[in-house]
């Protein structure tokens, strides 16, 4: 097994038992007359990252729906990822007060440096997932950029790209 | 809702019609529309039949309800150019080669086109074309061909209560497909092809095999043998202009002939033999009081359903071969010997009603010294494709009769095609030979009240009776099989056919547009089955003579052999597994199944306790556990794989000891 893969498959070694018996405890949540597929799947993705196909699966057998219906709903919201995210998640805000501060510009720099094209936006060793979001509501920060719930505001690209080099350092270090 | 409605300056009665467009066709104005269906929910997608009305304005009229006082126009200059707009947008991403459409003819998409007379598309096509999905051996789906009308998600949850399609995506990039966009072969899908008879233009459309049956007619070294489905003689003369329902068994024969088939026969015949051996077995079940209900095996989108979805039935199930592999297994085990030939000199064809008998006819199990038993299976509609191609002018054939002896069948076998014939020939069969008289009269069925599509008849035998039920399309099967769990309902033999009234409207018969259609065919069956002066199979000389010949009595080890079969269950969607515990350095491997079943039968249970148990005995460095989709043994479940070793029934009371024996003995 080459390096990469083993990168990419560790998060769930250490989480695969808790993140189960989570997902179960979420289905169990929300079972009855109420049940919303919706928010067991935003829940399911709080913990997982990403929604797993077998995940879905698995949502659907225990609510009795059929698999393509569960992944129908999956990929209807933006918000829904069936790929596994990178453990840091940089978010760039590209809502109008945002765009017309030339948000698009923190966004490409950061393709630039991490090599980072449309349809393949994490990085290979699963450390960056960058994605763009329509309006975060921080419009007088503009423009924004949010990394796993932290918020930057008024980025420039230069900054920006600091960041994330900071914090690959970082993850280098640890390992 | 009462009061009238005016339509074009027509005024009109409201007569409890559900929509607008309902009471808009009785008024003689075809309204056009896509995802409209005779016998689907109201789904509003396709907007062509928007209409306008007085105080309302635009509205779809499939989908609003008829109000006293309305005045409706169908046919405005600004209603014109909005249906050609929607036409336009339509066209624009549908791939247009018209010419080699297997549709072209019979498309909604094309006829409307026409109709509209849109000679140009203002639009650039916007997306690239996708791959088609040829891997099911029942149907092709082709989303270049799709319009999104809905009506084959509809129609899978709905009418069959599967829903193997759904949208997926959204807006511009919106597609119909199964879960993951996986193939139809790797899904739950059970090929009955009601898709195809709801789409409007060639999304969904049968697998065709007609090549491989050129072929072999055009292959000196074969000896190629057709067999007919009941419900084929009347639907086929539909794709010559015939009228629904009229029977056209001479004429098919006589074409099957000039096509150069070397025999040819009715599987009718071989349904008398159905008929003969599940009669038997249903016999020393109903005596002995085991595995009943016994449900009826002879719908092979039914017996896939089943494996899918009940494993807990499949011991309920008949063992018996649907009738067309009975035949074709006689063909090949018996007949090819005492003609001197093996059984790969033989090609044997069946002509169905039906998408899912082309996946039956490809089980492993269904095959005689390598060779399948069926070499291949052609839809009505493919026979017909045959005939055209061929240059047969299908009106001006002279009637021709079946060969001898797998020809001629009793009237019970001539009505399989159709809800409700399998059971009344195990009836009349059962009753011969119970009483040893022949039966004199047909058991009424009786709809069963709140169960849509199931009907039931009771036959009195000695002091008891036998309850007896059918159902036809798989959700109405799924709600009576909910109910007979509960004790709602109860009875001895259930006939399950997967298909709306039968074989009659199977996946592989010309399409219809109304449930008079399917109303006429069924007719058409029932006047076949009293034409015939042998009702019953016993009565039938040639099963006798199969019986003498090769089969000894129904039910004997050789009948068992080659009638006969097992079930498996069937996984939903293909490999997937949900890592729980992952050891660094794995040295036992455990699976835990969660798929349906093991997991109403608590499959989770069973993982929270090996977990604990893993981690109680510090071995998660050394010890994989995996939730897994599905081991394929349902019925009995929960399912447990240690190191390749399965076990089945796993509770967690046996789980330390199981753990202690399998796992820690073997790592210290």
């Amino acid at each position: 097994m080459s390096t990469e893969q083993q990168i990419q498959v560790s998060p769930s070694r250490r989480n695969g038992q808790r993140q189960f018996f989570r997902l179960n405890e979420i289905i169990a949540e929300q079972t009855g007359a109420n049940r919303s597929l919706i928010a067991i799947l935003q829940a399911v993705q709080e913990e997982y990252r990403y929604l797993p196909e077998e995940v879905l699966t698995y949502i659907a057998t225990a609510l009795d729906l059929s698999p393509a219906t569960v992944f129908g709903v999956a990929t209807f919201f933006a918000q829904f990822s069936l790929e596994p995210k990178g453990h840091y998640l940089v978010t760039i805000c590209d809502g109008t007060a945002c765009h017309v501060k030339r948000s698009m510009s923190v966004y490409d720099a950061i393709c630039r440096k991490y090599d980072l094209t449309e349809g393949r936006l994490t990085t290979p060793d699963m450390l960056f997932t960058l994605e763009t979001v329509a309006c975060v509501g921080a419009c007088g920060l503009a423009p924004v950029m949010i990394i796993n719930g932290k918020t930057y505001g008024q980025i420039s690209p230069e900054a920006a790209v600091a960041i994330v080099d900071k914090l690959a350092n970082r993850e280098e270090k640890e390992e | 809702m009462s009061g009238t409605i005016t339509i074009d300056q027509k005024q009109l009665p409201i007569n409890g019609e559900d929509n607008l467009l309902e009471l808009i066709r009785k008024a003689s104005v075809d309204l056009p529309a896509f995802c409209y269906h005779f016998e689907l929910s109201d789904f509003g997608a396709c907007r062509m039949c928007i209409v306008e009305e007085e105080k309302m304005g635009f509205i779809a009229s499939c989908s609003t309800p008829p109000a006293d006082g309305m005045v409706i126009r169908t046919t405005t200059p600004r209603l014109q150019r909005m249906r050609r707009t929607i036409l336009e947008l339509l066209l624009a991403d549908h791939d247009r080669d018209c010419t080699i459409c297997e549709r072209s003819g019979q498309c909604r998409l094309q006829e409307l086109t026409l109709r509209f007379g849109i000679d140009n598309i203002r639009f650039g096509k916007d997306i690239e074309a996708l791959p088609r999905d040829e891997l099911s051996a029942s149907l092709v789906r082709d989303p270049n061909k799709c319009v999104l009308c809905g009506n084959c998600v509809r129609n899978c949850s709905e009418i069959q209560g599967i829903g193997v399609l759904d949208f997926a995506y959204r807006g511009a990039r919106v597609r119909v497909m199964p879960a993951f966009g996986k193939s139809l072969a790797e899904v739950e899908c059970v090929g009955c092809g009601q898709c195809i008879q709801a789409c409007p233009t060639a999304a969904l459309t049968i697998k065709f095999e007609i090549d491989s049956v050129w072929a072999a007619l055009s292959d000196p070294h074969k000896r190629v043998i057709v067999q007919t489905a009941p419900a084929v003689r009347v639907a086929l003369g539909e794709e010559f202009a015939g009228k629904a329902g009229a029977i056209s068994t001479g004429k098919m024969v006589a074409a099957l002939r000039r096509l150069g088939f070397h025999e040819v026969y009715d599987t009718c015949f071989a349904a008398d033999l159905t008929a003969m051996e599940e009669t038997a077995e249903f016999l020393h079940r109903f005596e002995k009081g085991e595995n009943l209900p016994q449900f009826t095996s002879c719908c092979p989108a039914w017996v896939k359903y089943a494996e899918h979805f009940h494993s807990e039935l499949l011991d309920q199930l008949s063992t018996c071969r649907s009738p067309h592999q009975m035949l074709g297994a006689l063909l090949k085990k018996f007949y090819a010997r005492e003609q001197g030939l093996s059984p790969q000199d033989i090609f044997v064809v069946s002509v169905m009603p039906c998408t899912a008998k082309k996946f039956e006819a490809k089980r492993p199990e269904f095959t005689t010294e390598g060779s399948p038993d069926v070499d291949a299976v052609i839809s009505t509609h493919e026979l017909a494709r045959m005939i055209r191609e061929m240059g047969i002018v299908f009106e001006e054939l002279e009637d021709d009769s079946y060969d001898l002896p797998f020809g001629f069948a009793s009237g019970a076998g001539t009505i399989f095609g159709y809800s409700g014939g399998v059971s009344t020939a195990v009836i009349r069969t059962a009753i011969y030979k119970l009483s040893g008289k022949r039966p004199a009269v047909d058991f009424a069925f009786t709809p069963v009240e709140g169960f849509p599509n199931v009907n039931e008849t009771i036959v009195p035998v000695g002091d008891g009776a036998i309850r007896i039920a059918t159902v036809h399309t798989l959700g109405a099967a799924k709600k009576l099989i909910a109910a007979l769990r509960t004790g709602e309902l109860s009875y001895h033999l259930v006939e399950v056919m997967a298909c709306p009234g039968g074989c009659i409207s199977g996946g592989g018969q010309p399409l219809i547009s109304d449930a008079q259609a399917r109303h006429e065919r069924a007719q058409g069956m029932r006047g076949a089955d009293k034409l015939q002066q042998i009702r019953a199979p016993q009565d039938n000389l040639f099963i006798k003579e199969v019986y003498q010949r090769w089969l000894e009595q129904p039910g004997s080890d050789v009948a068992h052999r080659t009638l006969h079969t097992g079930y498996t269950s069937r996984r939903r969607v293909f490999g997937q597994f949900i890592p729980v515990v992952a050891a660094e350095r794995p040295v036992v491997d455990i699976k835990v199944c969660v798929g349906t079943s093991c997991h109403l039968r608590g499959s989770y249970g069973v993982i929270q306790e090996l977990a604990a148990l893993i981690e109680k005995q510090q071995l998660t460095d050394r010890v994989n556990l995996e939730a897994t989709f599905c081991l394929e043994q349902c019925d009995r479940g929960p399912s447990v794989v240690i190191d390749g070793h399965l076990l089945e029934g796993v509770s967690e009371e046996r789980l330390p000891a199981i753990f202690e024996e399998m796992v820690v003995k073997n790592l210290v």
